[in-house]
């Protein structure tokens, strides 16, 4: 690795010559304000708040996009600087929204922090006021043009991270903004709601729909038994939403929280997360067994269907690939269908009267509990979605002291989970979670990994592989005595997307591939605190395997609630009524 | 014969007769060095109007090692007041492509684009019978060197080089972050030369009759002819070619109309020289650096009507990435109208010309930095008109 040395405010230091000066000061201990620069993305250069004096140069140079060289000197703190920084913030205040108080991102705006930083004077230049669009049409995110300073971070992300490009730069000069295709509402273009742009917007422009009023309404109607469910990747992040801590496991705590919000049962969706393995493991199973025992031809590889990002992705970008996508729900949705039948059966509660309340990691999933498919109880199976961000803000309105709560557990029945339903909330994990259980189905041993931990499949890399060759099956399995199955793991949908051309192509090796919408998969997921970067992600992601080692049961299949229901209910996989509440079917989106 | 006239003759390179057949022959049989030695000795510097040395970057682009490199001439004549290029694309389109032989030749390009600016459509035809002609022409002469043409959609900023690149890749005209320089990253990532019509013409002809003649014109910086637009309130209008280095008095002594004020000198872009500054303004790089857009204003105009006319023009023409520009062409705008009206008290210029100081240090490109240009010289030089 090469070196240069250069100096900052004076002070030499000496970092690798691929540095930008942004990165140089960052390690020099000097801090650069940005609103443009993101660490997930590519840099742009626009805002110039990062400006800089550099020796010898006219003009102020912007230190992201800047790269250090030999004997350099920047000046990061001068008349000059301060002057153009807080300029900069006042031209980007003039023709922003005035309603900070009633901004749903008060408190946690960057443009926010800045101005309060360099003491801005809001009414130094004329308030411009353009005519911009407020888009709520869709159910999960919120785009409203009065906010955006055109940083170009929602770009770059859905463009980069996701390969969607559901909104770019259109129109110029004064006129110019952050549009969709022609501008059209959100719900009708090509948005799989996955709620990236959300977690890296600085402002209040983009925003998830929220419906904190719509549950709060529901918990004080008392007709209503309101129930509430937690998805995996909740666990580990709420107590950061509450500026808590990041990567902290607080289940118990958030068992007891959402007690005190006032919701009937609290109950769990890695319950579900384990049935969805159960379900699709056998999906899996029989897939593979036409293909290979009956040689029928059948949708190989087959990918997972938990993330309703990728879902709307698939269904936009490769609909004829669809057949490869797993029927099964999302855990969401299968806790849904279920709460509304058999929980309320068991429970003798009126499923009319019942009220499903999810917290989730994600913006799409908003999307997904008002998909037409999704009333398979007779009633809409899942009413509210709430981000982990709404539930923080709930916990705040309710005065609920989060860090002096007992720890609580769910409420039985669909309250218990597994380890490989916890996992689930990592990139990776809905593999992990369905090969423990697939390859005890086949081979009646446990998966050749050490502690079950299957390493390979973990991690921030954007697609994984690995392969497991099947040894000594059970009898009735015996056609897959030295298969190799092949398995992948993506995460982003423009990682998703490679292995898509594969498989398009013919060319995909694999049997098995997990997608994840979201980078870090849920733990990443669009409704998840802000701000986000790799390092955030992987101590979530760290997290999640740690509640999974802590758990005494780490396998789907021994799940006794799962027993139970199929015992009591669904009587075998795939059965008639997993057909009728647990799968689904896709539909070709423009 | 009238005065300008008489100048026209004696400082005429461009705009005069040549055997171009003889041209490509000199041209096929020099190699890339002694092609970029003698442009840096003839002094030729850009004449899109930001003057950097155009041997420097030929000699950087040669340098510059990759398995593909781009001549790309930049036809996008957009600067209001500037319309020599396409006099020069109409009448003297064989120079530009051998401008571009020239370059591609020096540096190892084997494909030049015309980038042409949407407005001029109606060039579009000729342009490309000419091109086509001229592909045949290198082919016959052993030079491996291919010329394709693509039309520019309106956008101003798209003359400023990197956004012109974005635009050929296809993609929205925004300039980029600069470094890395187009001569080491430039169209599709590959080391590219962008050199402005006016440029190349004069390059063909240094390369071609060396560069005793060129660089005997004009000043020490800044050497050679130039082709200048001249519009506005002047008697005579038109596309001239005159020398670099004159006084702005002597322009208006060959062109005014006996009432000059003011003359903006470059564009909307350039700067305002008022009357007391006559003398002393010399028109070339150490002096009033101009793309060739002379403007007359007589005493009829009103330089408030100006000035709103350029920052109504620029508060459009932004691409609209970079704050400083996007909302600083605005509040420009807005902040004169606001003053002009009473509705800010006249102290407000001065938060104005700061803003415009500090736009023209911290924009992404030379469109927002050099918003300051006008803004401060006309502010500065004609503050009644601007306030009352």
């Amino acid at each position: 690795m090469r070196t240069v040395a250069l100096s900052i405010n004076d002070k030499k230091i000496e970092v690798p010559d691929y540095y930008t000066v942004l990165q140089a000061a960052k390690e020099a201990g000097i801090i650069i304000p940005t609103l443009c620069y993101h660490d997930d993305l590519c840099v742009a250069g626009n805002c110039r708040l990062c400006v800089v004096e550099q020796k010898g140069m006219r003009a102020l140079q912007a230190a992201c996009t800047l790269q250090v060289a030999q004997g350099m000197e920047i000046f990061t703190n001068t008349k000059q600087v301060r002057d153009a920084r807080k300029t900069i913030l006042e031209l980007l205040l003039s023709e922003h929204a005035e309603n900070c108080n009633s901004c749903y991102k008060n408190g946690n705006c960057e443009l926010q922090k800045l101005a309060k930083e360099y003491m801005v004077d809001v009414n130094r230049f004329i308030k411009i006021s353009h005519h911009w669009n407020f888009d709520d049409s869709s159910p999960a995110i919120i785009k409203d043009d009065s906010k955006c300073i055109k940083c170009t971070r929602c770009v770059r992300t859905c463009e980069e991270l996701q390969g969607v490009s559901a909104i770019y730069g259109a129109y110029k000069g004064y006129e110019t903004k952050i549009a969709t295709f022609f501008d059209l509402p959100l719900d009708e273009v090509l948005c799989t709601y996955c709620g990236q742009c959300v977690n890296r917007c600085p402002t209040g422009a983009l925003v998830e729909k929220n419906y904190i009023q719509e549950v709060w309404e529901a918990i004080d109607d008392r007709e209503k038994f309101v129930v509430v469910q937690t998805a995996p990747a909740i666990r580990v992040s709420v107590a950061e939403a509450l500026g808590i801590g990041i990567g902290q496991i607080s289940t118990g705590k958030l068992v007891a929280a959402l007690r005190r919000l006032g919701f009937d049962a609290v109950l769990d969706t890695d319950f579900t997360a384990d049935l969805t393995i159960i379900e699709e493991g056998n999906e899996f199973l029989q897939r593979v067994t036409k293909a290979i025992r009956d040689k029928e031809v059948i949708a190989l590889p087959m990918t997972t269907s938990c993330s309703p990002g990728w879902i709307k992705f698939i269904e936009h970008k490769y609909h004829e690939l669809l057949p490869n996508v797993s029927t099964c729900k999302s855990p969401q949705q299968m806790f849904g269908a279920l709460a509304k039948t058999f929980y309320a059966k068991k429970r003798g509660i009126d499923p009319s009267k019942m009220v499903t309340v999810s917290i989730m990691p994600c913006t799409a999933k908003k999307y997904e509990a008002n998909r037409p498919e999704m009333y398979s109880s007779g009633y809409k199976d899942v009413d509210w979605v709430l981000t982990t961000r709404e539930l923080a803000l709930m916990i705040k309105q309710a005065g609920i002291d989060f860090t002096t709560l007992p720890d609580e557990h769910y409420d039985s029945i669909m309250g218990q989970s597994t380890g490989a339903a916890v996992i689930f909330g990592a990139t990776g994990g809905v593999m992990e979670a369905a090969l423990r259980t697939v390859y005890e189905i086949v081979t009646g041993k446990e998966v050749p990994f050490e502690n079950l931990n299957i390493t390979p499949v973990r991690g921030m890399e954007g697609v994984r592989s690995a392969s497991i060759t099947i040894k000594e099956t059970k009898p009735e399995y015996s056609f897959l005595e030295g298969f190799t199955v092949n398995v992948a793991v993506a995460h982003g949908l423009a990682n998703a997307a490679q292995l898509m051309d594969e498989v398009r192509a013919g060319k995909s090796p694999y049997h098995f591939i997990e997608i994840m919408a979201c980078p870090g998969g849920c733990i990443g997921g669009g409704g998840q605190p802000i701000p986000t970067s790799l390092d955030i992600r992987k101590k979530r992601a760290q997290a999640i395997y740690e509640a999974d080692m802590k758990l005494p049961l780490r396998k789907s299949h021994e799940n006794p609630e799962i027993k139970q229901l199929y015992e009591e209910f669904l009587k075998e996989p795939l059965g008639h009524l997993s057909h009728k509440l647990l799968h689904t079917h896709y539909t070709q989106r423009l | 014969m009238n005065d300008v006239q008489k100048m026209q003759e004696k400082f005429s390179l461009i705009f005069t007769v040549r055997d171009h057949s003889k041209m490509i022959q000199s041209i096929a049989k020099k190699s890339p060095d002694e092609i970029i030695d003698e442009i840096i000795k003839s002094g030729l510097r850009g004449r899109g109007g930001a003057g950097f040395p155009t041997g420097i970057k030929w000699k950087a682009a040669k340098e510059a090692k990759d398995d593909k490199k781009f001549i790309i001439c930049n036809a996008d004549e957009g600067e209001p007041g500037t319309f020599k290029d396409r006099k020069i694309l109409k009448d003297h389109c064989e120079l530009v492509l051998l401008g571009m032989c020239a370059a591609g030749k020096a540096i190892d390009a084997q494909t030049g684009y015309i980038y042409l600016r949407g407005e001029y459509a109606f060039l579009q035809s000729d342009v490309l019978n000419k091109i086509n002609e001229y592909n045949e022409l290198f082919k016959n002469n052993n030079i491996n060197f291919k010329i394709e043409l693509r039309m520019g959609s309106g956008a101003y900023v798209c003359g400023e080089e990197s956004a012109l690149i974005e635009s050929i890749e296809g993609n929205r005209g925004e300039p980029r972050n600069k470094p890395p320089f187009p001569v080491n990253k430039g169209l599709f990532n590959y080391p590219t030369v962008v050199n402005n019509v006016e440029t190349l013409a004069y390059a063909a002809i240094i390369v071609d009759e060396g560069a005793q003649n060129f660089s005997s014109i004009g000043t020490n910086d800044s050497k050679g002819s130039k082709i200048f637009s001249v519009s506005g309130d002047a008697k005579i209008k038109g596309v001239f070619e005159l020398p670099l280095g004159m006084k702005v008095s002597e322009l208006v002594d060959l062109f005014s109309d006996g009432d000059t004020k003011a003359v903006q000198i470059g564009g909307a872009s350039g700067f305002c020289v008022p009357r007391k500054q006559f003398e002393e303004k010399i028109i070339g790089f150490e002096g009033v650096p101009t793309g060739g857009s002379i403007i007359f204003f007589n005493s009829s105009r009103s330089m408030y009507r100006v000035l709103m006319n350029y920052l109504d023009f620029f508060r459009e023409e932004s691409c609209g990435q970079c704050t400083p520009c996007r909302v600083g062409c605005q509040q420009l705008y807005n902040g004169i109208n606001a003053i002009h009206n009473g509705q800010r008290p006249i102290s407000y210029l001065l938060q104005l010309q700061k803003l415009a100081k500090i736009m023209s240090i911290t924009a992404k490109c030379g469109l927002g930095q050099s918003v300051a240009n006008p803004f401060i010289s006309i502010t500065e030089h004609f503050k009644e008109e601007i306030c009352y």
